[in-house]
């Protein structure tokens, strides 16, 4: 078949994963979000975990991305227990390794769309005239430059998730984790923003963890997994 | 599907020999079922029959000799008003996922297992599909028919999705039926 650009390899180098979850168990006071959910995802892949309304896909992006701690189970980023890990590794790697885009409201209000990607370069101690000037080339490369001195609230829906986009690419990550990014937007803004990551990441070997209850937004990935019940319903492998 | 509007379509675009026409059509709807060459000129010789097209002259080019077509003033008429009119939705369901789901419940099947090896196979076809139409090359004509394509698609999706979670009230139904 015909992937944009083409499917990566399935595992990385060494024959690993790049991101691996065994296992994973969270409980929100008596809601079991995760019940023994696993899922991997190899180096460059763009991957979609799809399902309804409270299975326990945007959870996992929060074990996986390492903003949440699972209760129970393994996340193994390379060589490392990304559940095990002490807050301030994975502070690191969230700045470093991990670009997050969400629905919609992760951009700072009070700066403008240059200053907003520039803010992980310059918050990793980037020189002020360096970050904006990479800012400034992710903007164009997701064809927002003309918008760089806007607020986020002067920008369309559309725009506003490609300045999210590239910001969460600025810093050159391994993976993007992007949970329901075309959530709040109709379907030519989606396409353009679903495109736009599609083709960076392809173009960066940057793997995508794609949460998405959208099945057109789905087919931009290379692979889907589906969740039900807290737990992986059944994967399919392509090509 | 009304082949001898599309055709005549094609014509009031440009006069075009039977050839050139076939061509055309696989170009403007490129998911579509190709043409066949003798559906192509069958057509033809209807439309000039009724006073929709006429033959405007043959040309040669050092091969065999080929009839030119022209759209009518009828013709163009025609189009206006078929292309005005609501096509009538399709009044019944005759998808066969939806009889392999009904026929695999009657044979004590395992249609849940039905619906998820069909999910993965339109997954397939919709990156097929996407893949497609984000081509930086892809052509208007090949954005709309995957667009359309993609709907119809995530209908047949969302029709599944729903089935597979209705599947129990569904068997005990069929079954009592």
């Amino acid at each position: 078949m015909t992937d944009i650009g083409g499917p990566p390899q399935a595992a990385t180098d060494s024959g690993r994963p790049l991101l691996a979850a065994r296992n994973l168990t969270k409980t929100y006071g008596r809601t079991h979000a995760l019940r023994g959910a696993g899922i991997e995802l190899a180096a460059g892949e763009i991957l979609a975990v799809t399902g309804p309304s409270g299975s326990g896909k945007s959870t996992l992006l929060h074990c996986l991305a390492g903003i949440v701690r699972p209760d129970g189970g393994e996340v193994t980023y390379g060589r490392e227990r990304l559940d095990r890990l002490p807050e301030e590794r994975l502070s690191e790697l969230r700045r470093t390794e991990f670009g997050v885009v969400f629905q919609f409201g992760q951009l700072l209000p009070e700066l403008t769309a240059l200053d907003n990607v520039a803010l992980p370069l310059l918050l990793a101690g980037t020189a002020r005239a360096r970050a904006h000037e990479r800012a400034g080339a992710w903007l164009e490369r997701f064809g927002v430059r003309g918008q760089q001195d806007l607020r986020p609230g002067e920008l369309s829906g559309g725009q506003a998730q490609r300045v999210a986009l590239a910001r969460a690419l600025v810093t050159g990550p391994r993976v993007v984790f992007a949970d329901e990014p075309t959530g709040a937007l109709d379907s030519l803004a989606g396409e353009q923003v679903m495109s736009a990551l599609v083709r960076t990441a392809r173009a960066d070997g940057t793997a995508v963890l794609l949460v998405t209850h959208d099945a057109q937004v789905a087919a931009y990935a290379d692979r889907e997994v589906r969740m039900r019940d807290g737990a992986v319903a059944g994967a399919e492998v392509t090509s | 599907m009304s082949t001898r509007h599309i055709l005549l379509g094609l014509l009031a675009a440009g006069p075009s020999h039977g050839y050139d026409l076939k061509r055309r059509h696989d170009e403007r709807f490129p998911q579509a079922r190709p043409l066949a060459y003798g559906q192509v000129y069958t057509t033809l010789q209807r439309l000039v029959r009724d006073g929709l097209a006429r033959v405007e002259g043959t040309d040669a080019d050092g091969g065999p000799e080929r009839t030119r077509y022209r759209a009518t003033d009828d013709g163009v008429r025609e189009l206006a008003r078929w292309t005005a009119q609501p096509t009538p939705p399709a009044p019944f369901v005759t998808n066969e996922i939806f009889a392999k789901v009904v026929v695999a419940i009657l044979t004590g099947g395992d249609p849940a297992a039905y619906l998820r090896a069909q999910r993965a196979a339109h997954m397939a076809r919709m990156r097929e599909l996407t893949a497609l139409k984000t081509d930086p090359g892809a052509d208007l004509a090949t954005v709309l028919s995957a667009d359309y394509a993609l709907n119809h698609l995530d209908a047949d999706l969302r029709w599944m999705t729903t089935t597979a979670a209705r599947l129990t009230t569904l068997t005990a139904e069929v079954d009592t039926a």
